[in-house]
């Protein structure tokens, strides 16, 4: 029987912290109490991206996108347009600083810009059904490898597309696969990374959680090529939701026999497994999740050897990002050419990015390499919240770099991000606005890696230690002259004497910002003030006595009691008492209390 | 589950395309049910089962079915518009089962606007 709507509802882990699971329930219910339960199918989808909408549910043919959806909103929503007819514009999407709504995905700015690839099924398959995803296309790629295309033959074609590592190096995908399938050895092994450690980043899980089948056909024609016959996913345990997806679509592609022994009778075997990792930040470097696969100590290891000659327990190994995986079938089925074709001279295709922070549209997005920051930034993004400036964007997790607001027409791609300071990385976007102290930021980024440091280095170990010191005490207030150099000193010295690519990229974030943001670490040392007012201890909060009209409301919320004066009568803060917690800038509604 | 060959392979993809279409958006047809509370009251739900049925029986995986609210002109409910892709959209009316099944043979399958049930062509054009 077929459907004449399908309601595509989010079930992603974002959306499903927000009670999508509930949405989809009373949906069903609701549906089969209208007798709409023939007509209309209500299908679960992993993450569509704008997960700061959810839940979300999207009517299809009619592309029509309702957003924060309640669970008291649904019998209206499915009388009103399910049964007579009628969208329900209250439950559409308003972008910020509007006032008419937007119906359809396709108008939405947020979407419409985007292009994809990795997540092309995203919103449009249940990925829980692999029937779903063999509707898509699914599993022809791998059709067209065993039937007409040789070891060499896939590898011709990936080295032509230009695809390189979506986990943050860049290294060429085809490049690597030829060298692994030039090492001399009976058993080779494969992974997928899917540890994802930057803090704030769900592209990996994004992807495994709306499409685990397309990480498993790129694995599938990655095996072919290199010659291997098994290969795990290694992925973090803080992803239930995640893993389960993996695990069920694992499980239906060896009942149709596209995992196991003589895949579609070509002769060709291979199978896979999931290994959950335990979360260390390092665990994601390659070295290191090799050796947490073999059960040993998670530290990276020195390089050569590289895996592709001798990796899990000695044997010749690939390891690709699930993003890279991701875009192998469509590479195979459509072409090298025509992914040639999308980005730059030498970034080609795209890249998926999370955006996060001072941003009006947080959320997941796929955009061509190329792009300028700026379409990112304002005709995705939406722009910054409450009319702030935009100050800059940290891109490449913990140890990238921020681009500054001057260069926001920067076209996206891996050099131009390397050339400015920054990095690709695995495409983690923090965006800043005029309220973040760039010298507060640099020190919370150290602050993580310096956590995460394995210890092995000196470099790293002691180095990011001793950066984060002084970070801290210009923070304070504490900082001196020769501070900025002594920073940049160390950095370079941690990149050049540290082992792996943790440590030589820590200092990135300080680095940048001393690089762009220099006069704010001169305001922090010299002038002792933070000019984002964000470093307590270099600011004081006092009550302007022209404005305060003595309504006593900062005085009651004070909660260090630092606040005199009578009802009607000018109030002081004594700085003494003040514990600078900003309370009372925030509920003075005459604009009376300043920071400076 | 026996162990598919590249054939069985093909045909669950036909078997499921017109699923993946349907969620794409893409069709050459698309026929709207209007489902005011007075095109509900004249039938417009028997009417909408008909022409879910009636594509289904056709096998054409293409035609999209969907609903609307209420059109406007409650006395000549129950009422539907057949869109073909390029075309100017057609306003059906007094339906019957026998009505929207000619409408479907000969407009939506065959091009050809069944004049005696159209109210109007295009949105323009009132009777
Ligand atoms: C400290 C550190 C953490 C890393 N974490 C990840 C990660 O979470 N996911 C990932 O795919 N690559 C990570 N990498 C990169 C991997 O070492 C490796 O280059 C990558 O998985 C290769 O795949 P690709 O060529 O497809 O990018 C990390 C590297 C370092 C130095
Ligand atoms: S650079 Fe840091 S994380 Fe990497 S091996 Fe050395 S100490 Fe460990
Ligand atoms: S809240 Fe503002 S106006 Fe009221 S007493 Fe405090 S400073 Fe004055
Ligand atoms: S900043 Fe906090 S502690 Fe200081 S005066 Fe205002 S409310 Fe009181
Ligand atoms: S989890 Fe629903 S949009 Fe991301």
């Amino acid at each position: 029987m077929a459907y004449r709507t399908n309601l595509m509802v989010c079930t992603g882990t974002a959306c499903v912290s927000c009670g999508a699971f509930d949405v989809k329930t009373l949906l069903e219910e609701e549906i089969k109490k209208q007798g709409l339960d023939k007509e209309i199918l209500v299908v679960g989808t992993g993450c569509q991206g704008f997960c700061a909408q959810g839940p979300i549910v999207v009517v299809q043919p009619d592309d029509i996108f309702y957003q924060l959806l309640s669970p008291e909103d649904i019998s209206y929503l499915v009388e009103e347009h399910f049964l007579k007819g009628r969208p329900v514009k209250k439950m559409m999407y308003t972008p910020p600083g509007e006032k008419i709504q937007i119906p359809t995905v396709n108008e939405i700015g947020f979407f419409s810009k985007q292009r994809l690839i990795a997540l092309r099924n995203k919103g449009l398959i249940d990925a829980e059904k692999i029937d779903d995803y063999i509707g898509r296309d699914g599993y022809n790629a791998l059709i067209k490898v065993l039937t007409s295309m040789s070891s060499e033959d896939i590898i011709k074609e990936i080295k032509k597309s230009g695809l390189r590592g979506r986990g943050g190096g860049g290294f060429p995908t085809g490049l690597k696969w030829e060298i692994c399938h030039n090492s001399k050895d009976e058993t080779k092994y494969i992974i997928c990374n899917a540890d994802e450690g930057d803090p704030g980043a769900y592209m990996d899980r994004s992807i495994v959680e709306s499409d685990p089948h397309a990480v498993i056909e790129g694995m599938l024609i990655g095996a072919k090529a290199i010659g291997a016959q098994l290969g795990f996913v290694y992925i973090r345990s803080e992803y239930p939701l995640a893993i389960s997806r993996l695990e069920i679509a694992i499980e239906q592609a060896r009942e149709y026999g596209l995992l196991g022994k003589d895949i579609l009778g070509k002769g060709f075997d291979f199978d896979l497994e999931i290994k959950q990792g335990a979360g260390a930040f390092v665990c994601g470097e390659e070295t290191s999740l090799i050796h947490s696969i073999e059960g040993i100590s998670p530290e990276p290891s020195q390089r050569p050897p590289f895996p592709a000659e001798s990796g899990l327990w000695g044997k010749p190994t690939n390891i690709n990002n699930v993003e890279t995986w991701a875009n192998v079938p469509r590479i195979i089925l459509r072409g090298a050419d025509w992914f040639a074709g999308i980005g730059t001279e030498k970034s080609k295709g795209t890249k998926v990015f999370s955006l996060v922070g001072k941003i009006n549209n947080t959320g997941l997005v796929e955009v061509p390499m190329g792009i300028t920051l700026k379409e990112i930034i304002y005709d995705i993004g939406g722009g910054v919240p409450n009319g702030k400036k935009f100050k800059g964007v940290q891109i490449g997790g913990p140890s990238g770099g921020v681009v500054p607001a001057a260069l926001i027409d920067l076209p996206v791609d891996y050099e131009k991000l390397t050339e400015v300071g920054s990095m690709m990385g695995s495409g983690g976007m923090v965006v800043v606005d005029e309220d973040t102290c760039m010298v507060d930021l640099s020190r919370y980024f150290l602050e993580f890696t310096s956590d995460e440091s394995c210890g092995k280095c000196t470099s790293c170990r002691e180095g990011s230690s001793a950066m984060l010191e002084i970070l801290t005490k210009i923070t304070e207030g504490n900082g001196k002259e020769g501070d900025i150099e002594l920073l940049k000193e160390l950095g370079y010295a941690i990149k050049d004497a540290s082992q792996c690519g943790l440590g030589q990229t820590l200092p990135n974030p300080v680095l940048s910002t001393i690089k762009n943001f220099r006069d704010e670490y001169e305001a922090h040392i010299k002038n002792k003030k933070c000019p984002a007012h964000v470093c307590k201890a270099l600011i004081d909060f006092h009550i302007d006595p022209e404005k305060c009209t003595g309504c006593t409301v900062c005085a009651i919320k004070c909660p260090a009691d630092a606040i005199s004066g009578s009802r009607k009568e000018i109030h002081i803060i004594d700085q003494e008492k003040c514990i600078k917690c900003g309370i009372c800038f925030t509920v003075c509604k005459f604009d009376a209390v300043k920071v400076e | 589950m026996p162990k598919l060959t590249i054939k069985d392979l093909e045909e669950i993809r036909k078997k499921v395309r017109k699923t993946a279409l349907l969620r794409e958006g893409i069709s050459n047809a698309k026929i709207t049910v209007h489902m005011g509370t007075c095109g509900i009251a004249a039938g417009a739900r028997t009417i909408m089962n008909t022409v879910i049925k009636i594509v289904e029986e056709s096998g054409r995986d293409d035609v999209i079915v969907t609903t609307s609210g209420c059109a406007g002109f409650c006395s000549r409910e129950p009422m539907a518009t057949v869109e073909l892709k390029g075309e100017t959209p057609v306003k059906y009316c007094d339906l019957t089962g026998d009505k929207i099944k000619k409408i479907f043979s000969e407009h939506v399958l065959n091009g050809k606007i069944v004049e005696e049930c159209a109210l109007a062509i295009g949105s323009e054009r009132e009777p």
